[in-house]
């Protein structure tokens, strides 16, 4: 089997469009793409001349899955260049709502997105007669996650609590403590949730290639939310600098932008993170990551969904022990009282899929004259392109079929948000 | 009688709605134990061309993505637009209030003239073909869906509400907005959402849309009563749907 030719018009189970096209004649790989033909959204232009409340609105549309790391890291941007300051209860509260964002995400993601590949199926419907259990146990632990995002955002998807200065609503100490509560009861079901992934996990390829890996970095912390920019390459940069690490760039097979820092190419997400932060994973995070021997270093993209499990594991555990320090020091209805002074302002968190950059300028009147965002999706898309054409000479010989569900899962494992990137997937073999 | 079949697609959008109904947990399987999916790209491998029902997120960018909502529409019985990207244009259609190749020259620069990174003036699904239901909101209210689902399935008309979100935010007896010196578009949009955001200490924002007669008089009214401007209201009323709907 030398001829291929593969065309996935619009890629399924992935948030947004994109395409795979693979032409091979005689064992020669002739042409392989990762194509992104969403249509354009055009947030940088939107935003211009909004007040700076109804910044995080707008962005957080950016994307359904993501929209708390959207409004977080606008916020974060606004607070920035308008020099306002908040108090540690609404930073506490603040992490643990991106907590739930990361729960929630990731659980849908390895539960919903990959398993239904593990297991040979075309989606997680047939799951349902297959493993009544396991898909009874990722619903539980993602309505959790949901009603974690509800009880801190005020809603699930796109946060309405979260203002520029701090909080528009604080939720109460009865309902943080019947959070811990709930949050206590997720561990076994997490267990649970792992050991079905563990069950299958032979099905992830054994795939490598070597790569930069880029996240927030910060002093002695598995970090989702402050810190510095970090590489694997041991560079470090101030997220204020950020412009210069996603060196943005076109390509014509993609509406979404490309990125680059210290090589052609890099990757943002769960596997980022963990090879940048690994030792400060909590105990049980540490656990799951042995369960299925990932290691600090580790360059097989697949094993991004197994950092995903180690990481929800780890929001659980600390969200736990963040609770009980807001408690301690008492919750205060406060409300944001702010002064705000024009200017440019620079953010980044780490969204689910990776760190996410937004920054903004303001007038006079508060009203936005500039802005600029680079979504994880974005940053990997060239990254994905690298990794086809490793991918592709090395599994020519294992057939169309096999070949095509590979790159899809390859392309599923980055977890892609094409939406916010704009959007994606299709695999289109050429003969 | 067969279990009617069920598509589900997206255009420009943050693919928020099409994740409510994943947020509907355990319904969900309800759901789909009752009618037959045949498409759902963000979770299942699965198309196909046959289907009663067309469920659409999104508003349409592009002249391609008219055609192919073109083609969906020929295709099936009913179509139902979720959220306020699909039934008003959402937060896409901002980009309406801009000359468009400022637009897209602001974030493609240099590369704004190729041809993919193309893009028209937005609009909502009924500005290109004929809807039959629409859920509103950004996200849509997954409840709403079920409920407009369900009804469907019973061959009953659903009820989306005609009245503005007031009267939901008095029920719950909020401390109205406008008395900690905010614009809250409430007078004038479409309840339905249980008033989540004044509910939520936050102004309504109308992504619901216009209730279909605003009492434009009664707004007048609490604009004089608060000290704001008829100006004031209309630079946040831009949000979602740009400038679409009645004139103050
Ligand atoms: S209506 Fe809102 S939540 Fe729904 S797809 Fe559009 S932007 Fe996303
Ligand atoms: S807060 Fe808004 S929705 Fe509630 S009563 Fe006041 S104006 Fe109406
Ligand atoms: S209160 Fe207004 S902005 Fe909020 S969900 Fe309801 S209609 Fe939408």
């Amino acid at each position: 089997m030398s001829n291929v030719n593969i065309n996935v018009h619009h890629m399924t189970r992935v948030e947004g469009h994109g395409n795979i096209v693979v032409n091979a004649s005689d064992g020669t790989v002739e042409k392989v793409q990762w194509q992104v033909p969403e249509a354009p959204r055009f947030f940088e232009a939107m935003v211009r001349g909004r007040k700076f409340d109804d910044i995080q609105t707008i962005v957080s549309r950016i994307c359904g899955i993501c929209s708390i790391s959207h409004s977080l890291v606008a916020i974060k941007a606004v607070e920035d260049a308008l020099s306002i300051d908040i108090s540690e209860q609404t930073d506490m509260l603040r992490l643990l709502m991106h907590y739930s964002e990361q729960l929630q995400s990731h659980v849908l993601h390895v539960g919903y997105l990959v398993a239904p590949d593990l297991f040979n199926a075309p989606s997680v419907v047939p799951l349902v007669g297959k493993a009544p259990e396991a898909v009874k146990t990722i619903i539980g632990v993602h309505r959790v996650a949901n009603q974690m995002s509800e009880l801190l955002a005020g809603r699930i998807t796109h946060p309405i609590t979260l203002v520029p200065g701090g909080f528009s609503k604080v939720p109460s100490e009865k309902e943080l403590r019947q959070l811990q509560d709930t949050l206590k009861a997720q561990v076994k079901p997490l267990q649970t949730i792992c050991d079905v992934v563990a069950s299958v996990a032979g099905n992830l390829p054994n795939f490598e290639r070597d790569t930069e890996y880029v996240s927030l970095k910060q002093d002695k912390t598995y970090t989702f939310y402050h810190g510095d920019i970090a590489s694997t390459e041991g560079t470090v940069k101030p997220v204020s600098e950020w412009e210069s690490v996603a060196n943005e760039y076109v390509v014509d097979q993609s509406t979404a932008k490309w990125a680059k820092w210290n090589r052609e190419t890099y990757m943002v997400g769960a596997l980022a993170r963990y090879n940048n932060n690994a030792e400060y994973l909590s105990p049980l995070g540490k656990e799951v990551a042995g369960m299925f021997g990932l290691k600090k270093g580790c360059c097989n993209p697949f094993m991004n969904n197994i950092a995903q499990l180690a990481e929800a594991a780890h929001v659980v555990e600390h969200s736990i022990e963040l609770i009980d320090k807001i408690l301690s020091k008492g919750i205060e209805d406060e409300r944001p009282n702010i002064s705000p002074k024009p200017g440019r302002g620079y953010a980044a968190v780490e969204a689910p899929r990776g760190i996410l950059f937004h920054a903004y300028e303001f007038d006079e009147n508060f009203e936005c004259t500039w802005g600029n965002m680079c979504i994880p999706t974005n940053q990997n898309h060239a990254n994905i392109q690298k990794d086809f054409e490793k991918f592709v000479p090395e599994n020519l010989e294992s057939g169309e079929d096999n070949l095509r569900q590979g790159l899809e899962m390859l392309v599923r494992a980055y977890d892609p948000c094409i939406s916010c990137s704009t959007h994606f997937l299709d695999v289109e073999f050429v003969r | 009688m067969d279990k009617p079949k069920v598509a589900i697609f997206d255009f420009a959008c943050c693919e928020g709605c099409q994740l409510q109904i994943v947020n509907l947990e355990e319904t969900i399987l309800d759901l789909i134990g009752a009618v037959d999916v045949v498409e759902w790209r963000e979770a299942m491998s699965e198309k196909s061309h046959e289907y009663d029902i067309a469920i659409i997120e999104g508003s349409i960018t592009r002249p391609e993505d008219e055609k192919r909502l073109e083609i969906i529409r020929s295709r099936a019985k009913v179509l139902i637009a979720i959220g306020a990207c699909a039934t008003i244009g959402g937060i896409n259609k901002l980009k309406n209030n801009f000359d468009l190749k400022d637009v897209k020259k602001c974030v493609y620069a240099d590369s704004a003239d190729k041809p993919h990174v193309d893009t028209e003036m937005t609009k909502a699904l009924d500005e290109v073909v004929e809807v039959d239901y629409k859920i509103h909101g950004c996200p849509m209210n997954n409840e709403e869906f079920a409920y407009v689902v369900r009804c469907l399935l019973m061959g009953k008309k659903p009820v989306i509400p005609d009245y503005p979100v007031c009267v939901e935010c008095k029920a719950k007896e909020n401390v109205c907005r406008y008395e900690y010196g905010e614009l809250c578009l409430g007078p004038i949009i479409r309840a339905g959402c249980g008033a989540k955001c004044p509910s939520a200490g936050y102004r309504c924002f109308g992504c619901r849309g216009y209730v279909d007669n605003p009492n434009v008089d009664a707004a007048k009214e609490i604009m004089d009563k608060y000290d704001l401007t008829v100006e004031d209201l209309k630079s946040r009323m831009v949000l979602f749907g740009s400038k679409q709907g009645p004139t103050i």
